[in-house]
């Protein structure tokens, strides 16, 4: 095994494979260096990506040379909807398609400070709408695993570029389920902490009291060293939470004999793909043969909290989305005749078809006459849910069940029925109502396709997520899986 | 629940989008599909509950009343579509 830089500029499959703690210990040991590492990277992005589309833009490596954080030298890309200051951020959207993030979000800081090494932005559904990566202005993301399936969506591209071996790790954002699900349909091991656990500062604004930045990496154990550097209380955030952060890398070898899995019997339902369930199912037994001991439960309502979570985040989204009206950044209409037509006709033309629809559902739910029997409404919803949630983990410590419905579907199967599409979001979406961390963890195919296994804790609960998913895979090599276009090009 | 053309236009105007003639159709079908849904929260159950707006019930800290930012506005103004003398321009909104 060599470090060689004169090697194919792919790289070799044992570098684009280890884990964070191997690359540093590689680093360290000066056996590797942080430029070489990068320039692997940025190699296999080159090579790779025009077949998946899965980044807006690259970015210039600049590691300081000194710095030696825990993530000193790792690379990693951003979704794209988090500001990097001096880089194009997007959001996926013709709106902010020229503009120049001109602060750091806290995300951004934090990393910057453990040393990691911003190599792009990526794609993403614009303005984190979306369940299949289609709905960016810069064209959809292909699955690395079957290019004729989406990556999943919103945070498509971070999910894609990881699942690829583009970079050892990705942020993302969950509002509804965008770290989880792509996470799911990529094979990719992704987390969505606690809301108000990682700062939303310099995190571009879709349903703010759901929002929450998260890791997508290739196991447990790395999305723990991202996750801890990341976390953390921000004054800039109004929302975040004032409480330590433990390091969560050192509580994954505990034991988890006894541990009480709780499986909601609600979502092991028709609506289920049953080769999906089996796989879920297998996942579950492999806990139990780790010593935990699963429990059914009850978490009833789903399709309510779809129906809250289609009202309630439209609404959150028709107020932040307001600040894009042509004038103080983003895009504009060409000549407009009066100060309506400026705002109509660039929110017109900047925005995409499902965020206009989602703006507009927003918008009619909070319009007079309409609040109580919408908006109310929805959130008395949402406490029923979160209230089921409270009383399942009276009798359990962690709930384990499907991320998805199905494994990843083709490109343009759902994009003519945004209802449709909502369905996919059926078993994330409660655990965004309750404000939970919630983890994808990949469990098996189907078909060729990746299945993901949910895991929810408690609020804060992370440690013991990061636990259950790292012991998982100890017992597993789902997660080491690669697909054919990452290990392919690492043979040129 | 069903939305009228109107209603949609209404609802466009106050969202300040301006709907291409040729969408509106599909798009007033969309919408209502996705309303259609809403008629779910008319649940019984729910009459009695508390609305709940935040995951956490935590109330809202506050920081120090001390200048943070400093003077940003040429940084901030870079992004402006439109802008002269440190102001934004738009369309003549006086006669």
């Amino acid at each position: 095994m060599s470090s060689n830089p004169q090697q194919s500029a792919s790289g070799d499959s044992e570098l684009i494979n280890a884990s964070i703690a191997q690359l540093r210990q590689r680093l360290e040991s000066g056996e590797l260096r942080a430029t070489e590492l990068a320039s692997t990277f940025a190699a296999r992005i080159e090579a790779i990506d025009p077949r998946l589309n899965s980044l807006i833009s690259r970015v210039d490596p600049v590691g300081s040379a000194d710095a030696d954080g825990r993530l000193a030298g790792i690379p990693f890309v951003h979704k794209d909807i988090f500001c990097a200051h001096g880089t194009r951020t997007t959001c996926g959207s013709r709106m902010l398609a020229d503009w120049v993030a001109p602060y750091d979000a806290t995300v951004h800081d934090k990393l910057s400070r453990s040393g990691a090494v911003l190599l792009g932005k990526a794609n993403m559904d614009e303005f984190a709408m979306g369940s299949s990566n289609e709905n960016s202005y810069f064209g959809a993301v292909a699955n690395p695993w079957d290019e004729k399936a989406v990556p999943g969506g919103s945070s498509g591209g971070s999910a894609a570029a990881v699942a690829a071996r583009l970079v050892p790790f990705a942020t993302g954002t969950d509002t509804g389920g965008s770290i989880r699900q792509p996470a799911a349909f990529c094979g990719v091991t992704g987390i969505k902490p606690t809301y108000g656990r990682v700062s939303r500062f310099g995190m571009i604004a879709y349903a703010s009291s759901f929002d929450q930045g998260g890791v997508l990496a290739k196991s447990a154990a790395d999305c723990a060293e991202v996750l801890g550097e990341m976390a953390g209380f921000d004054p800039h955030d109004s929302t975040s939470v004032n409480r330590p952060v433990p390091d969560y890398y050192t509580t994954l070898d505990d034991s988890i004999a006894g541990l009480r899995v709780g499986v909601p019997k609600q979502w092991f339902s028709e609506a289920l793909d049953p080769a999906v369930g089996d796989a879920v199912q297998a996942a579950i037994d492999e806990l139990r043969a780790a010593g935990a001991e699963p429990v059914e439960i009850d978490l009833p309502d789903a399709d309510l909290a779809l129906a809250a979570y289609y009202l309630l985040a439209p609404a959150e989204a028709s107020s932040n989305l307001s600040r894009f009206d042509g004038v103080r950044f983003g895009y504009r209409c060409e000549d407009p005749k009066d100060l309506q037509d400026l705002y109509e006709r660039t929110r017109s033309e900047g925005f995409g078809a499902e965020v206009k629809r989602r703006i507009l559902v927003g918008t009619y739910a909070l319009s007079a006459g309409y609040y109580d029997a919408f908006y109310l409404r929805a959130q008395k919803a949402r406490r029923l849910v979160a209230e089921h949630f409270d009383r399942a983990f009276e009798q359990c410590d962690v709930i384990a069940g499907p991320v998805t419905p199905t494994t990843a579907f083709d490109r343009g199967a759902h994009s003519s029925d945004p209802a449709k599409m909502y369905l996919e979001d059926i078993f994330t979406i409660p655990v965004n109502l309750a404000g939970l961390p919630g983890m994808s963890v990949p469990a098996g195919f189907v078909d060729g396709r990746p299945v993901g296994l949910q895991l929810i804790g408690r609020h804060f609960d992370e440690a013991r997520l990061l636990n259950v998913a790292h012991q998982y895979q100890q017992r597993v090599d789902w997660h080491e899986r690669m697909p054919s276009i990452a290990v392919d090009s690492s043979n040129q | 629940m069903s939305l009228t053309n109107d209603q949609l236009q209404a609802v466009a105007h106050l969202a300040r989008i301006a709907i291409e003639p040729d969408w509106t159709d599909a798009l007033r079908s969309d919408l209502n599909a996705i309303l259609e849904q809403a008629d779910k929260l008319g649940d019984p159950r729910l009459n009695e509950l508390e609305p709940m707006a935040h995951p956490l019930d935590q109330t809202q800290f506050l920081r120090a009343d001390v200048v943070s930012e400093g003077d940003r506005r040429e940084t901030l103004m870079a992004g402006a579509p439109a802008q002269e003398n440190g102001l934004f321009l738009v369309p003549k909104v006086i006669e």
